[in-house]
């Protein structure tokens, strides 16, 4: 299985002039772009320090979450960053909806798109699900990927940048683990393009072979089946969460085998560098990726992954939607114009 | 490049009529917020020719312009910094230049969304007409008018000066983001 599950699609993300009119995938999306999306992340962590945290880039404007997959944490982010963006918030919990009675997704969209919708954040059980969207939606509506599938969560890996960011000068010279379930992660995938992208010096995969992709043939990632390998002199590890049904897959033994092997423990942290910082996109499990002791330990900035999201989330979808204006904008334009 | 004015003989003159003016307000120590980026260097400034104590804050007005439909979002935007509590101060808002106001508009309605005011004064070093809203600074330093074109850019931070610039190209002419 490669790692890249479906095409990459990156001009439907962009416009003519190479800005955000979509945030489907990392995948096809610059240094530069990316470094503009985290630089513009930081100004939106300052309105979250305000007494009023909010400003009026969407106002007017509806973002409707339509989430095929449950999940309450990742939908509750965006809709709090839509918010700060002074957004209408429409949560459409799909899974239990017309879909299961069995309508087409392209039917659900030509109904939704009928309320007058800005922009879509999708979270759907199928790879490429997001890039579908995008393609059939009406010219102006944004679509911003939550996860698709295994394919990818790029405002999550996008976060986690932000997040190393903070901590770390810069992305050159340094060494990132990437602990857990790589297989089946679509966080990971993420991950690891951005963080080839903005330049680390190394990406190291660490788990259980029955957990990890089997093609592995990019430049700067190295699969590694022990942690005391894996995390030697690195600067971020990053714990993945694992799932039960890989238990009753029968790819994993037990919970406390994996803890036992790859469980981010003091001693195992102790592998890695005296200043690297410990990351986990949750929610976590304790006693099976991670002890308590680590993740509420000095090295943790778990919690910050949280704050970070809602700013990261605002950047993209504030990026997005100008893109989309942008891209209106000229369309408009008679030919011969002065644009 | 032609250079405009005494930047620092001007500046010397407004802290002058600034002390005069917040003492006759009883305004012991207003907080100064200067607009990015030409109005954070005089804000620094005046803050030393008035010896102010509290640090003086910097907004980036970017998320509250009124051209967002036309012009996106500003890809260089910064993290505005107000390290001080803006609720009840009497505020000191300084830029550069002031035209149409719509600069301003948008920095008054980001300074309260920090806190209520007690007051707002406002200072630019120059004042080039073409209001089109009704907004006008308590203190100029000099008024100007340009012809079509025609551009001024305060560059510093040491020294501060005046430029003009002529426009050069013709054709495609974007919106001018710096049009405050």
């Amino acid at each position: 299985m490669t790692l890249d599950v479906t095409p990459s699609g990156s001009d439907l993300q962009l416009t003519t002039e190479g800005q955000l009119k979509h945030f489907l995938t990392i995948d096809g999306l610059s240094r530069n772009l990316l470094t503009e999306i985290l630089d513009t992340a930081d100004s939106f962590i300052e309105v979250g320090e305000r007494r009023i945290k909010k400003v009026p880039l969407l106002r007017g404007r509806t973002v409707v979450n339509l989430f095929f997959e449950a999940s309450t944490r990742t939908r509750s982010t965006f809709e709090l960053a839509a918010k700060r963006l002074s957004a209408d918030v429409l949560n459409l919990d799909i899974s239990k909806s017309a879909t299961s009675k069995g309508e087409s997704l392209s039917d659900t969209l030509l109904n939704l798109e009928a309320m007058a919708s800005d922009m879509f954040v999708v979270r759907h059980a199928q790879s490429g699900a997001a890039h579908f969207i995008a393609q059939s939606v009406t010219p102006g509506v944004a679509i911003i990927n939550a996860g698709d599938g295994r394919h990818a969560h790029p405002t999550q890996a996008m976060l986690d940048m932000l997040t190393i960011r903070q901590h770390k000068a810069g992305f050159e010279g340094l060494r990132v683990a990437i602990v857990g379930d790589v297989l089946h992660s679509r966080v990971a995938r993420s991950q690891i393009r951005a963080l080839l992208t903005l330049g680390v010096a190394e990406v190291r995969l660490v788990g259980p072979d029955t957990l990890m992709p089997s093609d592995v043939s990019l430049l700067g990632v190295r699969v590694c089946s022990s942690m005391a390998e894996g995390l030697a002199d690195t600067d971020v590890v990053i714990m993945l969460r694992l799932q039960k049904e890989r238990m009753e897959a029968g790819l994993l033994p037990s919970e406390r085998e994996f803890f036992r092997l790859y469980g981010l423990t003091a001693e195992k942290l102790a592998f890695a560098r005296s200043d690297a910082i410990v990351m986990h996109p949750g929610p976590i499990n304790r006693g099976v990726e991670i002890e308590s002791a680590v993740a509420d330990g000095p090295q943790s900035v778990i919690l910050s992954q949280v704050t970070n999201g809602i700013a990261l989330r605002m950047a993209v979808m504030s990026m997005a939607m100008s893109g989309q204006l942008a891209e209106r904008t000229r369309t408009a334009a008679r030919p011969g114009d002065a644009a | 490049m032609t250079e405009l004015m005494n930047v620092e003989q001007v500046l010397e003159r407004m802290a002058g009529e600034l002390q005069t003016l917040f003492r006759g307000r009883n305004v012991e120590a207003p907080l100064i917020i200067g607009i990015r980026t030409g109005g954070v260097w005089l804000a620094e400034d005046l803050q030393r020719r008035l010896g102010l104590d509290d640090t003086y804050g910097s907004l980036d007005i970017s998320f509250y312009r009124d051209d967002f439909e036309r012009l996106g979002l500003n890809p260089q935007v910064r993290p505005s910094e107000l390290p001080v509590d803006t609720e009840d101060r009497h505020i000191l808002l300084v830029d550069d230049v002031i035209m149409s106001g719509r600069t301003i508009r948008a920095a008054m309605n980001e300074i309260f969304d920090y806190g209520r005011p007690a007051s707002i004064t406002l200072a630019t070093l120059v004042d080039l007409g073409s209001r089109e809203l009704p907004i006008q600074p308590d203190l100029v330093g000099q008024r100007m008018s340009l012809k079509d074109g025609q551009r001024i850019k305060l560059l510093g931070p040491e020294p501060l000066r005046l430029e003009l610039r002529e426009r050069k190209s013709q054709g495609r002419m974007s919106p001018e983001r710096g049009a405050s």
